[in-house]
């Protein structure tokens, strides 16, 4: 792990070096506009005249200019320091004034992701579940539910997204919590089928002829046999899933009109113009999705421990 | 070192370090192997035979002692493709046809197509698998895809093939005929056969010269010169000079404590 | 009456795959594709029947024929939707991606160093709603397909990276132990084992790409997009009550979806043919 862990830092710091660097000129168009509407000396004088010059030319003739770049309040690409200001603002500033539950603030919009990735999560492993213990016990079900299930994953959910809204608002169910969650559900499970399908059915046929000898029921060949054998495949999807839920309860919250959670912060964001709000939220769904499956490893490496699967 | 000596090892040292703390594989081993020796190595798990035959071929750096094949490093022998290798399983590419297969090295060393195809038809000959270029590994048995591998290894004229454990994976009457038929490729060839096993009526059957190995650490106990006739039929393995020489290997593998 | 109507549909359906699924005197071909394609046509049947049968209102759940109508009607709409969507956004953006991932994935399997420092880093990627960049990628490419293409490249390059890194490296000792013994070179060995021993897990990031692809491309239509598209189509035709079109327009990327999909899934079979999974009875 330790040996793992230099090279991945090393990474993340050119990473971020690079990120650095990159501000100066994505944002150097724009920095050049706006010195130029507060009277400044720019060269070549008007817009018009720079939008054909190059990028590079332009950072060599205004260079005292640079550092404007890296502070503007659009810019094309923040500044990390600008990012983590934003995010700083947004949460860990207002949790300290008692707000940390107001509107505007990161960690209730991030709450309220979380809590409809959670549901949506939860009704996709049971469908995954339900699902992969048909199929693999009825043939009916093995030779009409996979397919479709696999053609359910190339119909890009999020042309249904809007249509699951509209439907259930005219149903009477105002709050966006049960589309959300049948988008997320959607979209998380199709990997726990597939993973659950592949380890119950992972047993060797020595294995089950064994408990064949022994006369075992169904229910003790489930319980005994295949479901202990499929939980690594479990978690491997369970993993998949649960990334797979949170990217559809943001995709849930990005059709016009939502108003809370990240996807409507980010939509929010972009409808005002406001690019540092966007980035912000980015960076909280990006945590959120770091959090959720590190959790899921963390229980995987904890139950395969006391399964004894894992030294 | 004798003049006809083709591969020639000399106080060869053999040492990983390990958790556990060093292991020797090879300790103080000296061996001269002649042109057109059929050489079996035999010994239990961990003494060694398997890492000398992949230090002859180039796989292993020893950590002592010296070793020689055709009077070169074994790097060098090695990228001068002195040998063909066998492995326990065949390791045939799946996504290639027979034919196709046997062609790999062939196509690494640059040869023409036109050759290629005649040393794939010769070969195939030679192990008895005409008829089966164009079918895929999976279609075979394991017997079939073993000799497959074996064509390979003799695709490109190597004088030598270094052959580790070939049948272990097989049954024993699929065996016996790949014993039988790997004699007479033997003697077609001409070729420097060393053979690993842990058989003892395999080495005592296949060789002229029988290496007698034993573990802790990987160490050589004998060496017997086999006094069969090159000429076998496999019902010489029921003879009493046949038994004798088994009794030996035995009583070599007991010296070396191998049965403990 | 329609309740009964409903009901008998939906036991012949169910009883006619049962039978097919458990009897051993049908040909498994027909049999693999029949089962399917009935229960799909039993749900069509059973939704046409509900529609009526309970007079929903179009604005809310239309009819499987007035879908299909409504398709006929505005095929030329529906078309230029699909180019601008597919063709120029997510087909595009996959080739991109796909092509940088792949030749990135060469690049980084040459050092052990970059392997473990980027791997690790990929898959946290992978797992990130990169949907959300859209608004940024409109920000930085403009309105057009140019931006869809953007987060389409980002979207498709992670999964594939992690798979083609993962390929690379899954081939056994034996193998590259006989490489050696034929001194074979860099290249050759790429080109000769490790590329096609790689091949099925490549193919498995592909599948997930083409899924990734469309999504991409449609999501980030509804951040701004001139007037056509399919993302736009579907966000405005909501907001419209312009549902029939709404639905053709899903229908289309069912289509689309399923054809990629499916292209994608041949080629697997002609070039992993050999692999254990494509080989299952």
């Amino acid at each position: 792990m330790i040996r793992n862990a230099f090279p991945i830092l090393i990474v993340l710091f050119s990473i971020f070096c690079i990120w650095i660097v990159a501000v100066a000129p994505m944002n150097f168009k724009i920095a050049l506009d706006q010195l130029e509407r507060q009277k400044e000396e720019v060269f070549p004088a008007t817009s018009p005249e720079r939008r054909n010059v190059s990028v590079v030319i332009l950072m060599f003739q205004n260079s005292k200019y640079i550092k404007a770049s890296y502070n503007l309040e659009r810019p094309r690409l923040p500044t990390p320091k600008q990012v983590a200001n934003e995010i700083w603002k947004t949460t860990g500033k207002m949790a300290i004034k008692g707000r940390a539950w107001s509107k505007r603030s990161l960690i209730y919009h991030g709450w309220v992701t979380l809590k409809s990735t959670f549901f949506g999560f939860a009704l996709g492993v049971s469908i995954g579940l339900l699902g992969a213990i048909s199929i693999v016990y009825f043939r009916v079900a093995d030779l009409s539910l996979m397919p479709w299930a696999i053609i359910s994953q190339t119909i890009p959910i999020v042309a249904l997204a809007p249509m699951i809204i509209v439907l259930s608002s005219q149903i009477g169910i105002d709050n966006r919590d049960v589309p959300k969650a049948i988008i997320s559900a959607y979209l998380c499970f199709f990997p726990v089928l597939v993973g659950m399908v592949k380890g119950l059915r992972s047993p060797e046929i020595s294995q089950i002829d064994l408990l064949k000898t022994y006369n075992a029921s169904g229910k003790d060949t489930f319980f005994k046999l295949r479901l202990p054998a499929s939980v690594p495949f479990l978690f491997t999807s369970l993993k998949v899933g649960i990334a797979a839920a949170l990217v559809g309860t943001i995709v849930g919250e990005l059709p016009t009109g939502a108003i809370n959670g990240l996807g409507a912060r980010i939509l929010i964001g972009d409808q005002f113009g406001t690019p540092l709000a966007i980035w912000a939220s980015l960076f909280i769904a990006a945590l959120l999705a770091g959090v959720l499956v590190t959790t899921i490893g963390i229980l995987q490496k904890i139950t395969l421990k006391q399964m004894g699967l894992e030294a | 070192m004798s003049k006809d000596s083709v591969i020639s090892a000399q106080a060869l040292d053999l040492t990983f370090q390990t958790n556990d703390g060093p292991v020797h594989a090879l300790k103080n081993v000296s061996l001269d192997i002649d042109r057109g020796d059929f050489i079996s190595f035999i010994g239990p798990s961990g003494c060694g035979k398997t890492t000398f035959l992949r230090c002859i071929a180039g796989l292993e750096v020893s950590t002592g002692g010296h070793l020689t094949v055709n009077g070169q490093t074994t790097d060098e022998a090695r990228r001068s493709r002195s040998y063909g290798y066998v492995f326990q399983h065949a390791g045939l590419y799946p996504w290639r046809t027979i034919g196709g297969n046997i062609r790999l090295p062939l196509e690494i060393m640059k040869l023409s197509k036109s050759e290629q195809k005649d040393r794939v038809e010769h070969t195939l000959k030679l192990v008895d698998l005409e008829g089966f270029e164009n079918k895929f590994p999976w279609q075979l048995s394991g017997g079939m895809q073993q000799r497959a591998s074996i064509a390979r290894a003799l695709s490109f004229n190597a004088d030598i093939l270094l052959m580790d454990e070939p049948f272990g994976a097989l049954d024993e009457i699929v065996r016996d005929h790949l014993n039988e038929q790997l004699l007479q490729l033997w003697r077609q060839t001409n070729k420097t056969i060393v053979f690993v096993t842990h058989s003892i009526p395999e080495a005592v059957y296949l060789s002229t010269k029988i290496v007698v190995m034993s573990p802790r650490p990987g160490r050589i106990t004998d060496i017997i010169d086999n006094p069969l006739p090159v000429e076998r039929p496999l019902e010489i393995r029921d003879t009493s000079e046949f038994l004798e020489i088994a009794a030996r290997v035995r009583q070599g593998l007991r010296e070396g404590h191998s049965y403990d | 009456m329609w309740v009964v109507i409903f009901i008998s549909v939906w036991l012949v359906g169910w009883g006619i795959n049962i039978v097919l699924a458990n009897s051993s005197k049908v040909a498994p071909h027909f049999r693999n594709i029949g089962v399917p394609l009935i229960f799909g046509i039993t749900i069509l049947i059973l939704w046409e029947i509900i529609v009526q049968g309970l007079s929903v209102s179009p604005v809310i759940l239309p009819a499987p024929s007035l879908v299909i109508s409504t398709f006929m009607a505005s095929v030329d709409v529906l078309w230029v939707d699909f180019v601008q969507t597919v063709v120029k956004g997510a087909i595009r953006g996959f080739l991109i991606g796909a092509v940088a991932a792949f030749f990135i994935a060469i690049i980084i399997d040459r050092s052990s160093f970059l392997t473990r420092g980027l791997l690790p880093i990929g898959n946290f990627f992978s797992a990130l709603p990169i949907v959300g960049v859209a608004p940024i990628m409109v920000n930085w490419f403009g309105f057009d397909w140019q931006s869809k293409a953007a987060v389409v490249v980002i979207m498709v390059f992670f999964p594939i990276l992690v798979n083609t890194v993962q390929g690379l490296k899954a081939t056994d000792t034996l193998q590259r132990d006989l490489m050696k013994t034929y001194a074979a070179s860099y290249y050759q060995n790429l080109f000769l084992l490790r590329l096609p021993a790689a091949m099925p897990f490549i193919f498995n990031g592909l599948k997930i790409a083409t899924t990734m692809a469309l999504i991409g491309a449609i999501v980030a239509e509804y951040f701004g997009s001139p007037t056509r598209g399919m993302g736009f189509r579907i966000s405005t035709g909501v907001g419209s009550l312009d549902i029939d079109l709404v639905w053709a327009e899903i229908f289309v990327a069912a289509i689309v979806g399923t054809l990629f999909f499916g292209l994608m899934t041949w080629g697997e079979r002609k070039i992993t043919f050999w692999h254990a999974s494509q080989r299952e009875k």
